[in-house]
């Protein structure tokens, strides 16, 4: 096997060259988060004909059509809810679900708090961009205080969804929560979500320049791109400022997204608790035999 | 040296903004879309840090470093004195 190491051997390697260049606009972080998820299974080594692409509607859950891998392109919001069947009945296979922000926490929201809370084996990868960007830019359930959409013309006043924060409090095995910007560290947390039995959360903070950053003028892509860089802080500085800092340090962090890895626990997962439960039961029912063998043996 | 798919490129110019020793530029050409894809500068510091590829948000970059091996003066490491 040839060790990748540029972007155009990964690319002949893993993409669809027919479909490409893709259909996301001018500046759209989504293409990014393609490309680390990438590089994560080629350092991983993972074998294409058994890792399967789901994803619902919306801009995110059209990146499985550019990887050349088996792909399944759902219903609205119900993308893990089909993982979980492909799960079920092969669990030899490597499930990673694509969805974006309307797609998971907010039509989805209730398939994706019982996947986390059954901690069922698969990896999610929710790409936040704020808002329904492909229907024409309607306020998501994610997008912060006072942001426009055209749901929204005069400022958005529902709290926001903190979706890592939640898959926490369920006891998800992994959650981390990443900006497109820093190239490094999101790979290595893809990586470290793949690798991980049980349920696996990335969420990505993507630039949407045509349907949130126009309305909410944060100017051109250059700015919204910087606009995740000020506007995050990592979470081990947050969680410090929020206990012991002063009360200037506490209102500049207020309304700044932390990111970080939230959660990294080793719980066993949905299916060995089912493969456990099965052999329980196995030896239950077979239970003479099984001392007979032992009488044998000695 | 960078490669650079000129029909994928978008024109975000992501990858000249956010390039920490400036290396890139507009080229003077148009591709298919109508926009100017991004090329080193004649005279640029590239270290091959690799940002740019793996920011591309159309993979449209390959950074392939090159083995230029810089000629060191080692003049000074010479011993100097001693017995002839």
């Amino acid at each position: 096997m040839v060790e990748i190491k540029t972007a155009d051997q990964l690319n002949k390697k893993y993409l669809r060259e027919g479909m490409w260049p893709t259909i996301f606009c001018n500046g759209c972080g989504h293409g990014t988060v393609l490309e680390y998820t990438l590089w994560a299974i080629e350092e991983l080594g993972w074998d294409m004909d058994k890792t399967v692409f789901t994803s619902g509607i919306g801009c995110s859950s059209r990146l499985p059509g550019y990887i050349n891998a088996d792909g399944l392109h759902t219903t609205h919001g119900r993308a893990i809810a089909f993982a979980t069947g492909i799960k079920a009945a092969n669990p030899d296979l490597n499930i990673i679900v694509f969805t974006g922000d309307g797609d998971c926490a907010g039509i989805g929201g209730n398939h994706f708090i019982h996947a986390a809370r059954r901690n069922i084996d698969m990896t999610v990868i929710m790409i936040n961009n704020f808002i329904y960007g492909m229907t024409g830019g309607q306020l998501a359930p994610t997008a912060p205080l006072n942001s426009i959409a055209t749901t929204a013309p005069y400022g958005n006043i529902e709290p926001p969804f903190d979706i890592c924060n939640l898959a926490k409090a369920l006891g998800a095995n992994y959650v981390a929560r990443w900006t497109v910007n820093h190239p490094y560290q999101p790979i290595k947390s893809v990586k470290d979500a793949l690798a991980k039995k049980g349920f696996s959360l990335v969420e990505f903070l993507a630039p949407c320049p045509t349907a949130y950053g126009r309305r909410n003028r944060l100017g051109d892509i250059k700015k919204h791109w910087e606009w995740y860089d000020n506007n995050t802080i990592l979470i081990e500085d947050y969680e410090r400022i929020i206990n012991y800092g002063s009360e200037k340090e506490k209102e500049e962090v207020k309304n700044m997204f932390p990111i970080g890895v939230f959660q990294d626990l080793e719980k066993p997962g949905f299916f060995e608790q089912y493969e456990k439960l099965v052999d329980r039961l196995m030896i239950k029912k077979n239970k003479k035999p099984v001392k007979k063998e032992t009488v044998i043996s000695r | 040296m960078i490669e650079i798919r000129e029909d994928w490129c978008k024109g975000c110019d992501v990858c000249i903004d956010r390039c920490p020793v400036d290396a890139l530029e507009k080229s003077d050409i148009l591709n298919k879309r109508g926009v100017r894809p991004p090329k080193l500068k004649k005279i640029n510091k590239c270290n091959y840090c690799r940002l740019c590829e793996l920011l591309c948000p159309d993979m449209a970059i390959t950074v392939i470093a090159e083995d230029k091996k810089e000629e060191v003066n080692k003049k000074l490491l010479r011993p100097v004195g001693g017995r002839k």
